[in-house]
């Protein structure tokens, strides 16, 4: 059922609006994972940047990419809520838990990786101001430590914080950048180089956005 | 079948015919050099196909398919000059009103005005965008991105809209009507096109403007600009209500302003450092470098049509 709404949503809704409304620039599409486990680490800017990833992805596999998604933000109201779980399928994530304990915030997103899932996390955390990249949270780190062999794909989107930045309504039409970057693993590596490598890739595939000075 | 005049049908079948030439060219040289690449040749061949198609089949669906077919390609360039040139975060909400001009300008030429049509642009959106900018509050950068976005809408959507206009002229070559001048028109400024790259490529040497297009040549303008006049000298009065002499001359200045809208188009990139205004078109790049020679003849055109004939 969840599935189906997830279908309906992005196939008359999210692609048509994606296609026409924005139009979108690809670069390295083949990287793009199409099975799972892995996940996927773009820049966040807008709203939009959810819709777009996962309208890359064909109807029959949408409902395996799962976006991780503030539960502050994401279930602050019912309705909000309803469609969040039940039409995009989030993962919620208990940004503010004072419990401590890691293991307990990421129960959900290894428990989705081992069901070959393909997650959606965005490493600024939250869209900041638009098109500029804001600091990374280390907690993608700390979720990759325990799975050492699963892929990460750095991903750069340009151009949707014009379309829809964040506290606008009105969508105005711009074609966007999505650029896909090689994996990174987290195996053997520490937490601030992994880190840098993250924002290196950020910065080399910002290069080749079409959009970059718009 | 659908009501299309003898000639532009005609004109129809001889463009389909080019085409299928040009696969099979295009197949031979693949045949016959294995080991060299031929994707980007491949992909822009497959891509002719789609556009011609695409733009032939809404011809023959009549007036109003083709007057939302125009709308949505200036909606397309639009977009696509707003996504590469700089404009403010400001600017959201006169970029919004910017599109709106597209379905009020393609308005006025459905329902026949064609006051309205010469002036919405140059006038009314000129002087109302600025004001809807200053009302935004944000004052740096209030000249610049002004004229960035006026100069956009004028080539996307006042010159591209010049080409609709003449579904609504009164029909003046029976034999051809209304579809011969927009086929003339496109077809023309595409040969010419293709016409200058291939002299460029076989005998260019004396570059024009290195610094805004290298690949430009004194050769291979000339040569499609000669070849351009020949064609028009035969097909301006199977097409168009021109005679042969007149058709030469519209093949001159198709030929000449043709050339100088690539450049800008090609000025415009190298500006902002990038080779495609987009990749919508695969072997292509983007609609705007597709269109750009057509945002300078259009006008010029039919300016020079509506000025001896109507």
């Amino acid at each position: 059922m969840n599935r189906l709404l997830k279908i309906i949503f992005f196939g008359l809704i999210v692609k048509p609006l994606v296609l026409i409304g924005l139009g979108l620039n690809t670069y390295h599409r083949n990287k793009l994972p199409m099975t799972g486990p892995a996940i996927l680490a773009p820049n966040h800017n807008s709203h939009l940047d959810t819709l777009v990833l996962i309208s890359l992805y064909p109807l029959s596999r949408i409902h395996q990419i799962r976006p991780v998604a503030a539960a502050d933000y994401f279930l602050s109201n019912r309705i909000l809520a309803w469609f969040s779980l039940n039409v995009l399928g989030i993962i919620p994530l208990e940004r503010n838990n004072n419990t401590g304990v890691k293991e307990d915030l990421f129960k959900e997103c290894h428990a989705a990786l081992k069901r070959n899932e393909i997650l959606i996390i965005f490493p600024e955390g939250s869209r900041g101001s638009p098109e500029k990249l804001g600091t990374l949270k280390k907690g993608i780190y700390h979720l990759l430590k325990d799975e050492p062999t699963i892929p990460l794909f750095p991903i750069v989107m340009h151009g949707l914080g014009k379309a829809l930045p964040r506290g606008e309504a009105l969508l105005v039409p711009f074609n966007c950048d999505v650029a896909i970057g090689d994996p990174l693993y987290s195996q053997g590596h520490e937490i601030n180089y992994f880190m840098q490598k993250i924002i290196a890739s950020f910065e080399s595939l910002l290069e080749i956005c079409l959009t970059r000075q718009a | 079948m659908f009501n299309i005049p003898t000639n532009s049908l005609y004109m129809m079948a001889f463009i389909m015919t080019l085409l299928m030439i040009g696969s099979v060219i295009q197949y031979a040289l693949q045949r016959f050099n294995p080991t060299k690449d031929f994707t980007e040749l491949k992909q822009r061949t497959h891509s002719w196909w789609v556009m011609i198609l695409i733009f032939l089949g809404v011809l023959v669906s009549g007036k109003t398919a083709s007057l939302c077919f125009f709308a949505f390609l200036s909606f397309l360039a639009l977009k696509e000059f707003f996504s590469i040139v700089p404009t403010r975060h400001a600017d959201r909400r006169v970029l919004f009103w910017a599109y709106m001009s597209i379905p009020l300008q393609y308005y006025a030429i459905a329902s026949h005005w064609y006051g309205m049509f010469i002036v919405f642009i140059p006038v009314f959106v000129f002087l109302f965008l600025p004001m809807r900018s200053i009302f935004t509050g944000e004052i740096k950068g209030f000249i610049q991105s002004s004229g960035i976005i006026h100069w956009g809408i004028m080539l996307t959507v006042f010159c591209i809209s010049h080409i609709a206009y003449f579904f609504e002229l009164p029909e003046k070559n029976t034999s051809a009507g209304n579809i011969g001048l927009v086929l003339f028109l496109v077809f023309m400024t595409q040969f010419n096109d293709i016409c200058q790259y291939v002299f460029g490529k076989m005998l260019g040497r004396h570059k024009i403007i290195p610094k805004v297009s290298p690949n430009k040549t004194w050769e291979g303008f000339l040569g499609g600009f000669f070849t351009a006049m020949i064609a028009s000298l035969f097909l301006a009065p199977l097409l168009t209500p021109l005679s042969s002499g007149q058709g030469v001359l519209a093949g001159a200045i198709i030929a000449f302003s043709g050339f100088i809208g690539d450049v800008v188009i090609s000025a415009v990139k190298r500006d902002l450092q990038i080779k495609d205004s987009s990749q919508l078109i695969p072997g292509h790049g983007g609609v705007l470098d597709r269109v750009d020679s057509l945002m300078y003849t259009a006008p010029l055109f039919f300016h020079f049509v509506y000025y001896l004939c109507y």
